[in-house]
């Protein structure tokens, strides 16, 4: 059994233009001490799938189907209370926006003990202690002063440690880093992938990294998710991935990256994502595929295994094997 | 790129750096001066000025002179200690009617603005009809029902002000509930009652805190109104306002009755509204630097 097991989750969200069908009917798992990359583009579903894990999407217009599995125990219908024991203990999350997510009325040594007073019921004292070996953890040097600091007193990339400090200091079992390193400069994002390798090494945390760099997914990535209009429409490790791509818009992903730049132009993949208030039964990607054909039109390709571990929905897939 | 966005800076952090702003700028110092001259007054003069009901009627609206600093009144009682004992007065009217504005309209705003739902615009339209009818005339209504004393004062003021207070905390907690730093400490697990007092509250305690010094000087311009009207403080305790209904009889064989008690209202109102002025600037981000 895996550490957590999400199966046929649908989430739609109430709007006033209606139903908008955020994910569509993803399966996926997690082992221990897994990287696990959620990547597409904005509007995918691929924060909505894991912020589902938590149950962190708002709650008065969220619609949400099927299940949540974390050892076993169903999170989709725990109660609220239990819920929050769940949030910050069991899953955690390191969110897109290092220069906001800090509260500024106090000091991070504050916030980080906060967290572990809250769940693990230490001492005031003994919370100080482990924030200081948290900040060393996350390789934040001078930890005993920058323990006294406000947040305006650090800089982009110290805050991100600061909130991977928080997130890890319960030892949670998942870890979810939404766009970790989006905000950051490039120098500083190497540095933030080095903190997330070394907590999966050390502590055995599973990470769920959301992110549309697929630089980022080959650098630190085991295996890797490819959304796109709310659906998985690959899945395969990360080496597998990257030397066979069997989805078109996997490989369109991959040829706009720029190190793919021909004549310094970057590849773009034509057309625009479908509306995500209607679904119709063809395939999502069929508008702006190169490869598509009348049968895609008629009926949505299914996720099917094209190779050990490599599942991708396609008629026509590429890289045959 | 990384430190152009305006990230609030905590109260504790900035004060140093708050008040060599602050030091910098003639008017709010010169507020700052007033409203300690006021509150030496309130506090220290009440002990060294005789006794404000001692009436000598030898000495009758006599004017100022060494015996009498500010002259006597119609019944011969020293004006100065009249005014020290008033100025306690005002102090109290002023501040208390701001506390119980603050303790009982910042919980509303609170809730009001954080839970939303049925609360909110229950909450907000009774604000709305209460801003509708003019500060005095809401208190001058409220001091008739309660009837004329300090209590009375204090709480038609502090009543009087609750809407404005309601509104300010209203508004600072619907900003700040969507700020990241809030959405983080729901994924940490963190219930209500810590994100409204460890998130919430103080990151919208600047703009209470200026609001607190708006609001003093409004009670103490309505506690002498009040007292003037003979909705306050009854007169054998002094208060300006007292003093000012006495003075209008005299105002031409003793005009100094009615010039001490007015420069007195003007100058601890204007003190405090420069204060109040010189924190918005240092302490709200939004006023520009």
């Amino acid at each position: 059994m895996s550490l957590l097991e999400i199966s046929d989750l649908t989430v739609d969200f109430d709007t006033e233009d209606g139903l908008v069908q955020a994910v569509r009917d993803i399966s996926l798992t997690l082992d221990e001490g897994e990287i696990l990359a959620l990547c597409g583009e904005s509007g995918c579903g691929k924060s909505v799938t894991a912020m589902s894990v938590p149950r962190l999407l708002p709650p008065g217009t969220t619609r949400l189907s099927g299940s949540v599995k974390l050892d076993g125990r169903e999170l989709t219908t725990l109660p609220e209370p239990a819920m929050r024991q769940v949030r910050g203990k069991d899953v955690s999350v390191v969110f897109q926006e290092p220069m906001t997510s800090l509260n500024p009325s106090f000091t991070v040594g504050y916030q980080i003990a906060e967290v572990l007073r809250r769940h693990e019921r230490l001492s005031r004292q003994a919370a100080g202690r482990r924030a200081v070996e948290l900040l060393e953890l996350v390789g934040i040097p001078a930890p005993q002063r920058r323990m006294k600091e406000y947040p305006h007193q650090l800089s982009g990339g110290m805050r991100q440690r600061v909130m991977i400090a928080i997130a890890v200091a319960c030892s949670p079992r998942v870890l979810i880093a939404d766009e970790p390193t989006t905000a950051l400069d490039v120098t500083i994002q190497a540095g933030v992938l080095d903190v997330f390798r070394d907590l999966r090494d050390r502590l055995g945390t599973a990470i769920i990294l959301i992110t549309h760099d697929l630089g980022v997914v080959a650098d630190i990535a085991d295996r890797a998710v490819v959304m796109y209009a709310g659906r998985a429409v690959e899945q395969a490790p990360v080496t597998e991935l990257f030397a066979r791509p069997r989805h078109p818009y996997t490989l369109g992903l991959m040829n706009a990256l720029p190190s793919a730049a021909v004549n310094g132009r970057l590849a773009e993949i034509p057309g625009m994502v479908p509306s995500p208030l209607s679904d119709p039964d063809e395939c999502a990607f069929q508008a702006r595929c190169p490869r598509a054909q009348a049968d895609c039109r008629l009926s949505r390709p299914p996720l099917e295994r094209h190779a050990p571990e490599h599942l991708a929905a396609c008629f026509h897939p590429g890289g045959k094997s | 790129m990384t430190e152009t966005l305006a990230v609030p800076v905590p109260m504790s952090a900035r004060r140093g750096r708050m008040w060599r702003r602050f030091r910098r700028r003639p008017m709010p110092m010169a507020g700052l001066v007033l409203v300690v001259a006021f509150l030496l007054l309130a506090l220290i003069g009440p002990l060294v000025t005789g006794d404000p009901a001692q009436q000598d009627y030898l000495a009758t609206l006599a004017p100022p002179s060494g015996a009498h600093p500010m002259g006597t009144d119609d019944l011969g009682r020293d004006a100065f200690a009249r005014i020290a004992h008033g100025a306690q007065v005002s102090l109290q009217a002023g501040v208390l009617s701001m506390l119980l504005a603050m303790v009982v309209g910042i919980p509303i705003g609170l809730v009001a603005g954080f839970y939303r739902r049925w609360l909110d615009p229950i909450v907000m339209r009774l604000v709305d009809v209460t801003l509708a009818f003019p500060f005095l005339v809401f208190a001058v209504g409220l001091a008739a029902i309660i009837g004329p004393s300090l209590k009375g004062v204090v709480i038609a003021l502090g009543f009087s002000q609750l809407p404005a207070i309601i509104r300010i905390t209203r508004g600072e907690v619907l900003a700040i509930r969507e700020m990241d730093y809030v959405a983080a400490a729901v994924a940490d697990g963190a219930g209500d009652g810590h994100i409204i007092f460890r998130y919430v509250l103080p990151n919208c305690a600047s703009p209470l805190i200026v609001q607190a010094t708006v609001a003093i000087p409004t009670a103490i311009i309505g506690e002498s109104t009040l007292s003037f009207l003979g909705l306050g403080v009854q007169p054998p305790t002094p208060s300006w306002g007292v003093m000012l209904t006495t003075a209008q009889q005299y105002l031409g064989d003793a005009p100094w009755l009615a010039i001490w008690p007015g420069l007195m209202i003007a100058l601890a109102t204007l003190g405090f509204n420069l204060l109040g002025d010189g924190l918005r600037d240092v302490l709200d981000p939004r006023s520009g630097r």
